[in-house]
């Protein structure tokens, strides 16, 4: 076996003709030669390594982040936020000292390759974040897209995401209380696997990505280093190395929860006994991220020895110790006289920790291996100053055509018996079925805090038992409202979202995203983004709810055919004491159904139109912010006095949807009349945003009347809650057994 | 006075921190204890908590049995030491010999967390005397592996002595024989289950309902009055 030299830093300096593969790494030629430019040399393999993984789509926002600083230019003045966009994840103020940071991410195409890996490390990584801001985490929820529900690859994909969630998040502990699962032909080669994670610790705990002070030590702990998730740079080891060794690494990282919830309990303890200066998990891009961040965040320089880094494979090169995205690992930032504290605690759990470096007092990240120097860069030219991309962007030619065809025009019932017959149809169709099959795969009880779980319209955790301080979070999107209008699609997804918070009674208070979206290299794709960005954006600062953080993934999609654009909203929201949150099912026989707000004749990317007809066209239905915030306050005021028993928000398939759905979750019927001015369908099945129904026991009908009339917000009486049918008058009753039959039927006959 | 109920954290324990709640919420005092430590702290009564102890690697329950706290546990289990074990502290405790049987993976292959109807079938053992026998009850079950099996002579034994603590009642989530979600031993300190009364102690979290709290109410009566 021979090798060639070491690929030093000297070395290169020496040889500035040797080739390096840097297309292969997914480097552009004008990026490779910025990275000759910043270096005055050709780099080494371990810094070609580096750059091409930091500088990818996926580590530096490339495509994206121009369009990103309207997050931050437009943010609407928020006393809430405590740690904004560039961190870990965001970190909000909920009051009584407590902060609680929260981020969605997506595992997109890792979960179609391998199911159940990707989407378990998904979760991993997502959990890592929120540890990694000195936070306990306390909840996890998951937006999922699949292809078409009978799609056969469908049976391979979503039970092994399902089952990758479930057995990640089951083992570390974490209740999931929310998310979604949708499907659309549109997903069929690039299902939408992403996670958000919610943490929570007192203000005083809030933890940093910087190495600062001289002197302090870096210490990486967790799982051992391994070949997984390396991808790309495996084609420079097999350029320094001879083939007598594994060659095929799988690229999709394997997850050892059991791990992570060491790491967790581990992280916590050291934090607990303020031992940490900076931290940062180990994720993306694995130690070329965690030593170029930290130290780019910091006051100084960086010295790390790649020797010292625990191994599961000896045989690693120092490209890819420097690559591997081997999960369940962290780099903390500790002071020398701290040391041998933290190493006690990481053995107490068991966790192998090793210092491998220090914070140096120059500017410069040096990395050696084998006493020779083979990374030598400014940090910050790594990790922030990648490459910008100013991409093209256009409207579709094909955004008219797709506009003009008008769902409102579609064949509507004409019947009661139709009528009947959609609505058995609609709450059978996939999209809008129970996903109980699917969500009972996943503990919603561990903590021991969860108050409201999926299919609740947000997710809710006590965060303190003494007051109830508790925290809501709903996540949402459309991508068939996002396919007719990216603008607006965007913002009916914040809209959805901050109006699940505020239907339970929590409060709304900062945005997570998650952008999925297709090919940025096709300007119709960017263009979709570029809208969407702008429409979240402008939401944000009108709600006053400002973006936290989030995750952009883009390349969502097989050959020219993108995905709809799909961005989901994360809003998390606060409520004083969840004693008072209000349930989505019926609670009494006899309380008086409400309709709030104002519905329009809008079918444009309807469930209707979609499980009816097949058919995706028109315009979104409307959004008015200003509406959604009336609601959101009626909501959490008559949620705070008592005014009313349960509410459902109003979104895809419309009112007879939530109806349904309170009812059998509820086990009680209800008898609806279609109110004065509307007729039956548009009753039933309008999409119009800024609504709600509410249930209010009689008692408090004047009461919440009069609110609603001073403030100005449309409620309408259009019915009871009584019996063990659903019955529209004078046009159709469906039993609660042949209801529920419907609902609760197609996913398990589909999946199970 | 008050007793003082040891929870014990191996690592991959998940509901310890809930177990401590629950003890606190009937009136008692929670005492952490650790898997490394042989120390029981002199406390009156023991749970293993759930969770993926040694993230159930080899087989639920298998690798815990073997810590140094397991062995006072098991001595003094034996000496009359009231020992609840739920979920992952079942198994743990089958593993430990401790309660005859073992746990398979569910029938279905699927993770299951529901709200399960449960009957009470023995409420004279030391951690089910707040309960009727015959009371029908709901407590949150939620688990991988907790498929109750023993042989055809355990299982005639088990319900001949009236050793079956708690049966499934309407749906069987797992495939357990005999409907069995939990025994007790012959002596009734030492209980097993797969259900999570932990997580059935307060009005408003979880599934709202608090049929789990007479669990840690019965054991502390029998401590306080011992």
């Amino acid at each position: 076996m021979s090798k060639t030299p070491l690929d030093t830093v000297e070395h290169a300096a020496a040889t500035p003709d040797v080739e390096l593969p840097w297309a292969e790494l997914g480097l552009k030629k004008d990026e490779y030669e910025r990275v000759v430019e910043i270096l005055g040399r050709r780099p080494t393999g371990a810094e070609l390594a580096m750059y091409s993984v930091m500088w990818s789509e996926h580590c530096s926002y490339k495509s994206s982040k121009v369009h990103l600083r309207q997050f931050g230019e437009k943010a609407p003045e928020s006393d809430a936020l405590l740690v904004g966009i560039g961190e870990n994840a965001g970190v909000v103020d909920v009051g009584q000292g407590y902060a609680v940071t929260f981020k969605v991410e997506s595992h997109n195409h890792p979960s179609y390759v391998e199911p159940y890996q990707g989407a378990a490390t998904g979760v991993g990584g997502i959990v890592r974040d929120i540890i990694a801001m000195g936070a306990r985490p306390v909840a996890v929820v998951d937006p999922l897209r699949f292809g078409a529900a009978d799609h056969p690859d469908t049976k391979r994909v979503l039970p092994g995401v399902v089952a990758g969630i479930g057995g990640y998040g089951n083992c570390l502990g974490l209740p999931n209380i929310g998310g979604e699962v949708v499907f659309d032909a549109c997903y069929q080669g690039n299902p939408l696997v992403n996670a958000g994670a919610i943490g929570v610790m007192r203000h005083e705990d809030i933890h940093l990505a910087k190495a600062s002070g001289a002197g302090n030590k870096v210490i990486l702990y967790g799982a051992r280093t391994g070949g997984d998730g390396i991808g790309g740079a495996s084609i420079l080891a097999s350029e320094t190395f001879d083939d007598a060794k594994p060659s095929k690494r799988p690229a999709v990282q394997v997850g050892d929860p059991f791990q992570e919830k060491l790491l967790i309990e581990c992280t916590l303890e050291a934090f607990a006994e303020k031992l940490v200066v900076g931290i940062q998990d180990l994720g993306a891009a694995g130690l070329s991220c965690a030593t170029s961040e930290l130290a780019s965040n910091g006051s100084g320089g960086m010295r790390v020895t790649l020797d010292d880094v625990p191994l599961r494979d000896s045989t690693l090169s120092p490209e890819e110790i420097l690559m591997s995205e081997s999960q369940e690992r962290m780099c903390a930032v500790v002071e020398p006289d701290k040391v041998d504290r933290f190493l006690e605690i990481c053995d107490k759990w068991d966790v192998i920790a090793t210092v491998i470096g220090e914070v140096t007092d120059g500017d410069r990240l040096e990395i050696f291996w084998h006493g020779e120097k083979i990374v030598d860069v400014d940090p910050r030219t790594v990790a922030h100053e990648g490459p910008t991309y100013e991409r093209p962007y256009a409207r579709p030619s094909w955004q008219d055509e797709l506009q003009a065809d008008d769902a409102n025009k579609l064949p509507r019932p004409e019947s009661g018996e139709e009528l009947k017959d959609q609505v058995l149809k609609l709450v059978a169709s996939p999209n809008q079925a129970s996903k109980q099959w699917i969500t009972q795969q996943y503990d919603h009880f561990v903590q021991g805090n969860t108050v409201l779980a999926q299919p609740e319209d947000s997710g809710m955790i006590r965060i303190d038992e003494a007051s109830g301080l508790g925290v809501a979070i709903a996540t949402d999107g459309n991508g068939r409202y996002a396919k007719l209008d990216p603008y607006t699609g965007a913002q009916l997804a914040l809209a959805e979202a901050y109006r699940n918070v505020a239907t339970t009674g929590a409060k709304p208070l900062a945005v997570s995203d998650c952008l999925n979206f297709g090919s940025p290299e096709d300007p119709a794709v960017m263009w979709q983004f570029a809208e969407a960005v702008r429409g979240l954006a402008d939401g944000c600062k009108q709600l006053g709810t400002p973006v936290t953080g989030g995750n952009v993934s883009l390349y969502n999609q097989t050959g020219e055919a993108a995905i709809h654009p799909t961005p989901v909203v994360a809003v998390l929201g606060v409520i004083d004491d969840v004693a008072r949150r209000t349930p989505v099912a019926f609670q009494e026989e006899g309380q008086l159904l409400y309709l709030l707000g104002d519905t329009r004749e809008e079918f444009g990317g309807s469930a209707w139109s979609q499980v009816i007809h097949d058919h995706l066209g028109g315009l979104p239905p409307k959004v008015d912010l200003e509406r959604e915030r009336l609601l959101g306050e009626i909501l959490i005021a008559a949620s705070r006095d008592g005014m009313i028993d349960s509410a459902h928000d109003l979104s895809d398939g419309g009112l007879i949807q939530a109806v349904v759905e309170s009812a059998l979750l509820g086990g009680k019927g209800a008898r609806l009349v279609v109110p004065d001015g509307l007729d039956a369908f548009t009753f039933l099945f309008s999409e119009s945003a800024g609504r709600a129904i509410v249930a209010v026991p009689r008692s408090e009908e004047v009461r919440f009347n009069d609110m609603c009339g001073a403030r100005g917000l449309p409620a309408t009486r259009i019915g009871v809650v009584d019996g063990d049918t659903v019955e529209v008058q004078g046009e159709f009753s469906l039993s609660l057994a042949d209801l529920r039959e419907a609902h609760e039927g197609t996913i398990p006959a589909l999946l199970a | 006075m008050t007793a003082r109920i040891g929870v014990v954290t191996f690592p991959g324990s998940l509901d310890d921190r809930d177990t401590q709640r629950a003890i606190r919420v009937a009136g008692a005092e929670p005492v952490a204890l650790w898997h490394k430590d042989k120390d029981l702290k002199q406390v009156d009564a023991v749970v293993l908590c759930g969770g993926f102890s040694y993230g159930d690697y080899l087989r639920a329950g298998a690798i815990a049995r073997f810590s140094p706290v397991m062995d006072t546990v098991i001595d003094q289990a034996k000496a009359g030491l009231p020992v609840l074990g739920i979920c992952n502290g079942f198994q743990i405790l089958t593993e430990a010999h401790l309660l005859p049987g073992g746990m398979l993976g569910n029938d279905h292959l699927h993770f299951i967390c529901r709200d399960q109807k449960l009957r009470v079938e023995n409420a004279d053992t030391a951690w089910t005397t707040d309960y009727e026998a015959g009371q029908e009850i709901h407590i949150p079950l939620k688990n991988m592996d907790g498929r109750y099996v023993a042989d055809r002579y355990t299982l005639d034994k088990l319900e001949a002595e009236g050793r079956v603590a708690f049966r499934y009642l309407d749906v069987n989530p797992n495939g357990s024989l005999n409907d069995i979600a939990g025994i007790t031993n012959e002596a009734g300190n030492v209980v097993g289950l797969m259900p999570h009364p932990e997580h059935a102690v307060e009005s408003l979290i979880g599934t709202g309902r608090t049929d789990g709290l007479p669990f840690f109410t019965s054991i502390l009566k029998k401590l306080v009055n011992a």
